[in-house]
């Protein structure tokens, strides 16, 4: 095990913003804490970053506690979600700052930071002074600022959340790409599971200053451990298993679990629809209850047979 | 457990770090400050008549005075000096350099002769020259802090206002106004205890109906010798001005925000529209303020024979019948040396605190208010005292400080340090946390972060609090006057020695040696502006 929390409580006076989380993470590993805004999330993320002090409880690297270790001689990288790149020095000097600071000969350093330019998609950018780059190549920046060092392990918090959506879709995938080949040991913090799913080997749902569930993407994604896990992984309706044939006590629907098919055995009525990307979203009454579904145009009133998608169906528990 | 421990040390550690830290700047406040005010204090006290003094009703007179031209001189400055501050910080217009310069000179020049200039104006003097002399030397303090943080303050705020419905009053008003508040409340605070202490205006331009509390000291010190008086006085003064201070600092403390710091070159631009109102008054301002200055270069070079340069030719003499004991030229020459070491004292000084309060402030230190109003104190001090106190108590240091050639940049970095230490401060408060945190997560330790990140990020402030602090003490002149030894006097020094004998030539060359000194002041300000590179080297 590379990186290890044991039951580590961050208190801020009366109120603890982390309590009790232990969490490891392997060598080449990338963990993803994923929770809504304020779940605690980012303060465990600084605690390992070694910028506050856990409470209770220890963050330990090979086994080594890190308690007396400052943040300088952690070798952890941070990326901040924007960036805050030093805003005096060019795109290189900020690239080649974590190595002046391990004494790394001039020629090394210039040659790391254009490996590292280019494996960011960044090159001919060395001049640059970073006021004038977009969000997204600040952010490329500040990730090549943090991996230039070859830390031991990367802290990501939120990295992609300031930039829009379809530059955060492709740069998640550049980033996983980055993570994978350079065999990276990460913690990422996000609030979008898609991006978390995205990077992650295994995830860590936060809530309430808790880790509620650990697990890979696909398990955590189609058996949230409670109701309220559920609702943040996009769960909107909880019926019980046999609604959709599962031998389970209870289910979450997201939007997608029924789809209009003419083959179906749930009949329903349409009460709404809304038009979206590339499909139709419906609203749909059976026996009473309201539920969303996919389906292809149809009319308000219609009745419709519906298909269930076990994709979009989540077993609690 | 034993972490547990460990941990609560390491809180505590950096505190104590910071504290241990600032007892450096403490104990040269209480070597060159605290002690000599302290003995001329205990000195008048031991004489009695303190009691008397305080129970007096022309005492309670003299504070009401000293406080309102304070007050009324600080209103005129800040309303002249916001138009200066907008156009420095936020327009692109052909001459800024200049204006900037015009903005300075009037700040450095001695204060008894801009009493003098503004003489010319109103013979008999009165409340509204002095307010307005008070005003002139302070528009500079106002224009320059106010502008230094509102050329790095993010103008999207403002449109943002705008956008959303304000008028251009009332998104200045409601968004620009208050992330201004900080710049606006250190510079008002500075100006205050510069108008409150003010000695040679009120003394010129008072005559004996004016009193303020620090003509009064210098009165009852010098003429009168009555120093339990004068010590009574002292008291009232630095209990007026702590009280000041400390509502100041508790101002301050409530209105600590990160600033979205910008290049300054995406920021200015043309004005428009209604920006040229603002323009306007600045212009209306410079003018005004190039009034006296303008007099006084006229004055310098027109005698009663007509136009000569009789006065500028003589300071290469000791003037008329030996009235110095060296040339003017020399004196020149040694006030520039005598600056320079004040200025170099007092930026170690000053950067040293500035780190210190910050440093502290971010530990959670309570202590880090007793040091911010501590470096404050100076300012607030009658500089007579601090000149007398440094005549008694120096000799006790070793090898007799008191004919030490240190011994006036000490008492002329006295009064610089605090200025730089409210201009490096706001700038250095301002740095976004994380960008530390970026840098000490790349391996660098807290010291190499403040060298990598902050000293990059406040060194535009610290070149002109550099030079802001150079003239400073070029024009110093309250505790230079009492400390300089007579064959190593300062150009202000000679000047109002000149001013005080009689003949035509002496005072052709006290304002000849003003033009000079004038003409040094504008060099150095230009100097700074041509440092401060525009565009790519900002930061």
């Amino acid at each position: 095990m590379a990186l290890e929390l044991d039951s580590i409580t961050v208190r801020y006076g009366q109120t603890a913003a982390v309590s009790d989380v232990s969490l490891s993470v392997a060598d080449g590993e990338v963990v993803a804490l994923l929770g809504p805004s304020g779940c605690g999330k980012s303060t465990l993320l600084r605690t390992v970053a070694g910028l506050e002090k856990p409470t209770s409880g220890s963050v330990s690297w090979d086994t080594t506690d890190l308690a007396g270790v400052p943040v300088h001689r952690r070798e952890f990288g941070l990326v901040f979600q924007d960036g805050q790149l030093f805003p005096h020095r060019t795109v290189a000097g900020n690239v080649a700052f974590g190595l002046r600071m391990k004494k790394v000969e001039r020629e090394a350093r210039d040659k790391r930071v254009l490996s590292l330019l280019e494996l960011v998609g960044l090159e001919g950018y060395a001049d640059r002074r970073v006021t004038q780059l977009s969000g997204g190549e600040q952010q490329r920046v500040a990730l090549a600022r943090a991996l230039a060092p070859s830390p031991r392990l990367l802290l990501l918090d939120e990295p992609l959340s300031a930039l829009d959506r379809a530059l955060r879709e492709q740069l998640a995938v550049d980033l996983a790409r980055l993570l994978r080949e350079a065999a990276t040991t990460a913690l990422v913090v996000t609030h979008d599971h898609d991006e978390a799913f995205t990077l992650a080997d295994r995830v860590a749902i936060m809530s309430r200053g808790r880790i509620v569930q650990v697990g890979p993407p696909a398990e955590v994604w189609s058996s949230p451990v409670d109701v309220e896990t559920a609702k943040f992984l996009g769960c909107n309706k909880f019926v019980p298993g046999s609604f959709v044939g599962l031998d389970v006590e209870r289910v979450g629907l997201r939007a997608t679990a029924l789809r209009v098919d003419s083959d179906g055995l749930i009949e329903g009525t349409v009460v709404e629809r809304v038009h979206r990307r590339d499909h139709v979203r419906l609203l749909v009454e059976i026996d009473g209850e309201e539920y969303e579904a996919v389906g292809p145009m149809t009319e308000i009133g219609d009745r419709v047979r519906l298909e269930i998608d076990l994709d979009g169906v989540a077993r609690i528990g | 457990m034993g972490r547990a421990v460990a941990q609560a040390r390491a809180g505590l550690s950096s505190r104590t770090g910071w504290s241990a830290a600032a007892l450096l700047p403490l104990a040269f406040l209480a070597l060159f400050f605290a002690w000599p005010v302290l003995a001329i204090v205990s000195l008048g006290l031991r004489e009695g008549g303190v009691l008397s003094a305080l129970s007096d009703s022309d005492t309670w007179e003299l504070v009401g005075f000293t406080l309102g031209q304070a007050l009324a001189s600080t209103v005129v400055a800040v309303v002249a000096g916001m138009p200066l501050a907008f156009v420095l910080a936020r327009c692109r217009i052909r001459g800024l350099g200049l204006i900037r310069a015009a903005v300075m000179v009037p700040f450095v020049l001695p204060t008894v002769v801009v009493g003098l200039a503004f003489r010319t104006f109103w013979p008999d003097g009165g409340v509204l020259p002095i307010v307005l002399a008070n005003a002139f030397f302070n528009v500079a303090v106002v224009a320059r802090t106010v502008g230094g943080l509102w050329a790095h303050t993010d103008r999207r705020a403002e449109d943002a206002a705008r956008a959303l419905g304000a008028s251009r009053p009332r998104a200045f008003l409601s968004v620009v106004l208050p992330a201004l508040a900080p710049a606006i409340g250190s510079a008002a605070a500075v100006v205050f205890l510069f108008c409150a202490t003010s000695f040679g205006v009120v003394l010129v331009l008072g005559g004996s109906k004016y009193r303020t509390l620090e003509t009064e000291i210098y009165l009852r010190t010098v003429e009168l010798f009555d120093l339990s008086g004068a010590a009574a006085l002292s008291l009232l003064q630095f209990a007026a001005v702590l009280a000041v201070l400390v509502l100041g600092a508790l101002a301050r403390r409530r209105r600590e925000t990160a600033l979205a710091l910008r290049d300054r070159e995406e920021l200015a631009r043309r004005p428009s529209g209604g920006e040229w109102y603002v323009v306007l008054a600045a212009f209306a301002v410079v003018v005004a303020l190039l009034t006296p200055v303008v007099g006084l270069v006229t004055r310098s070079l027109s005698t009663r024979d007509g136009w000569s340069f009789a006065g500028y030719v003589a300071l290469n003499t000791r003037g008329d019948r030996g009235t110095l004991a060296v040339t003017g030229i020399d004196a020149a020459v040694n006030s520039l040396r005598t600056a320079f070491d004040a200025t170099l004292v007092a930026l170690v000084v000053g950067v040293f605190s500035a780190v210190v309060l910050v440093g502290l402030r971010r530990s959670g230190a309570r202590f880090a208010e007793v040091l911010d109003t501590a470096l404050m104190l100076p300012l607030g001090v009658s500089a007579v005292t601090v000149g007398f106190g440094y005549l008694i108590t120096m000799d006790a240091l070793p090898g007799d400080f008191r004919t030490s050639p240190l011994l006036v940049p000490l008492a002329q970095a006295l009064v610089v340090t605090p200025l730089i230490v409210r201009m490096v401060l706001p700038v250095l408060r301002a740095v976004d946390e994380r960008l530390r945190q970026a840098a000490a997560t790349l391996g660098a330790s807290p010291s190499r972060v403040w060298r990598e990140v902050d000293l990059p990020l406040v060194g535009r402030s610290l070149v002109a609090a550099a030079g802001f602090g150079y003239v400073v003490a070029l024009g110093e002149f309250g505790a230079t006057s009492f400390l300089a030894r007579p064959d190593a006097p300062t150009l202000p020094v000679v000047i109002a020695r000149l001013m005080s004998r009689p003949g035509e030539l002496n005072s052709q060359m006290a304002y000849a040696a003003c033009a000079l000194l004038m003409v040094v002041t504008v060099g150095c300000v230009l100097l700074i502006e041509r440092l401060r590179v525009p565009s790519s080297g900002e930061f």
